[in-house]
């Protein structure tokens, strides 16, 4: 057994190296002088000044942030709704075609899912003239049909979890229904509210093939701009960008794990998405 | 249960379900009405560029325009049948070294302390919340000639002039395998963490040497979460785009770049409409059926 665990250890160690070694030279070179992302010269900041200063892709940026609030919201509020139909109503009508319909976009590749939301929206745009083609409404409506499908794979895993006797209680005490769901049930799964918000949120904010199908050239977001400029070329400006994204995004994920003590940590409301992946919810 | 008063209350019931059936039914469904629609069209230079389906000639008289020779096109044409075996030669290689790669973590991750089994694993998300189109970014400046990998073999005199890594289908693979490892390490350690150690002990009380008993017991018991790391990892890397664009260069045609091409360069629809739809019913149906045995 100890030989084997060797093993098993250096496999391991491998594969963290693998995950983090190339963040790390990616951050080194955002300090890097000379304008190669390659070769080092001499320690500089200066290409955060021009990060900064680079209007483009400042208002990406702000375009992302908006898309990916609305749509990780709405996205939230309606996979909550799916979720709770799905344990709450056990017989309906084409219950098999809504639940498949929900996890779709999970098994589905990126570029099918950006090529039909097109086509739906070149569609809707002749026949009802809305959404307008092109513009943050569609990016943020694609969005959020793609996010339903996870938000609703960590919720009913949380759902079905649910202690129902204090639920029971809360009717017994005189709760209508719609306060005891807000008054028991969502802060029972507040936890996982927040984990499906913060996965909705990412998917958005990091989505470069979706956008790329439905999104204008009045409505470029951060990931639309830096694919073009990866097209074009390696450029410092963009190892400073993740610099600052990866500090941030690991900085918020150890604090809110930190914070959410109560639940243990952040990772819980994820896992559930993979186990209801694995073997729980999925399709049909 | 009591709110079952509530929640049998036929109104009630009926909105509860209907709004979010008509959202799934409206973004989810009918996309994939219109592309069927669409890839039996003949294709037209403008604005929609592809025929109606039927128009009317006289008073009383339509003409149906269906039109199969889009499919016909796409399995007899040597390029497309190139792609679709790239694709999937090209996934099935980044999914095997995926699991081989995830199996000893996730199986190093399930045999510490629970805290340690915390921290582990958000060491492993750490990466796949941050952005993905960086993270396939950061490869270029690793496998370019004049980049990192290169540089270091060159300084530890192992070559003497720089390989070609980049824009190749190897180059490729890494990128999946890097990108999709989280999506494999997950499922594998929600199975294998749920398996009973005891069970290993009492292999090894009768005789059974440790690798045996790892190829009887370990391997079949997590056979759910190969299966799920399995098919996580498949779908997205078949129909990938952005990480054989930026890494695979020319020289790699997948499916997902076909799609790509035949929209926005060729601005042929049905084409691409067929495309889809083919990919949908090969590719994506068996393998959600496949998830769907596995888990009932």
């Amino acid at each position: 057994m100890k030989k084997n665990n060797t093993g098993i250890l250096t496999v391991t160690l491998f594969g963290y190296a693998f995950l983090y070694i190339p963040l790390v030279i990616l951050m080194i070179f955002s300090f890097n002088e000379s304008k190669s992302v390659t070769l080092w010269s001499r320690f500089s900041t200066k290409w955060y000044h021009s990060l900064f200063h680079n209007e483009q892709l400042v208002s990406a940026f702000i375009n992302s942030l908006k898309v990916a609030l609305l749509s990780s919201t709405l996205s939230v509020s309606l996979g909550l709704l799916v979720s709770l139909v799905i344990v709450k109503f056990t017989k309906f009508f084409g219950r098999s075609i809504f639940k498949g319909l929900a996890s779709a976009p999970i098994v589905m590749p990126e570029i099918l899912l950006g090529f039909a939301f097109l086509m739906l929206f070149v569609f809707l745009e002749d026949s009802f003239g809305w959404p307008v083609s092109g513009s943050l409404t569609t990016i943020t409506l694609a969005h959020t049909t793609v996010a339903i499908a996870y938000v609703t794979a960590i919720l009913t895993a949380q759902l079905i979890n649910v202690d129902q006797s204090l639920m029971e209680a809360a009717l017994d005490l005189g709760a209508s229904p719609v306060k005891a769901f807000f008054v028991i049930t969502v802060p029972i799964i507040y936890p996982a509210l927040l984990g499906a918000w913060l996965l909705a949120f990412v998917l958005s904010f990091d989505d470069v093939v979706i956008a790329s199908f439905v999104s204008g050239p009045e409505s470029t977001t951060l990931p639309i701009v830096i694919f073009s400029s990866i097209r074009l070329g390696l450029s410092p400006e963009i190892n400073a960008f993740s610099t600052l994204l990866i500090l941030v995004i690991a900085c918020f994920i150890f604090v809110v794990s930190f914070l959410n003590q109560r639940q243990k940590n952040l990772f819980q409301s994820v896992q559930p998405l993979e186990e209801a992946d694995v073997d729980v919810e999925r399709l049909p | 249960m009591m709110d079952n008063y509530f929640y049998k209350n036929r109104w009630i019931k009926k909105t509860l379900i209907g709004i979010p059936y008509f959202w799934l039914f409206v973004f989810i469904l009918i996309p994939f009405i219109i592309i069927l629609k669409i890839s039996i069209s003949e294709s037209v230079l403008g604005t929609p560029p592809y025929k109606s389906l039927y128009q009317f000639l006289d008073h009383q008289v339509i003409q149906f325009n269906i039109h199969l020779e889009n499919y016909q096109f796409l399995l007899s044409d040597v390029m497309y049948r190139y792609s679709l075996w790239q694709s999937i030669k090209i996934a099935c290689i980044s999914t095997f070294c995926c699991l081989l790669l995830a199996y000893p973590m996730a199986y190093y991750i399930t045999r510490q302390e629970e805290y340690r089994q915390t921290r582990l694993l958000l060491l492993i998300l750490v990466p796949f919340w941050t952005s993905f189109l960086l993270r396939v970014y950061a490869w270029i400046g690793i496998l370019s000639p004049t980049g990192f990998l290169n540089g270091l073999l060159l300084k530890v005199g192992l070559i003497s002039e720089p390989l070609v890594l980049l824009y190749t289908p190897g180059a490729t693979i890494v990128g999946m395998v890097y990108c999709y490892l989280p999506f494999m390490i997950l499922p594998l350690y929600a199975s294998l963490n749920k398996f009973d150690p005891a069970l290993l002990e009492a292999a090894a009380d009768l005789g059974s040497k440790p690798s045996r008993a790892f190829w009887q017991i370990t391997l079949p018991l997590s056979k759910p979460g190969i299966v799920g790391g399995c098919i996580l990892v498949f779908i997205p890397s078949v129909g990938e785009f952005v990480i054989p664009e930026l890494l695979g260069g020319n020289k790699t045609l997948m499916l997902g770049k076909v799609i790509w091409i035949e929209f926005f360069t060729n601005r042929d629809w049905p084409v691409a409409s067929a495309l889809a739809i083919l990919m949908t019913l090969f590719l994506v149906v068996p393998v959600a059926l496949l998830q769907r045995k596995q888990g009932t």
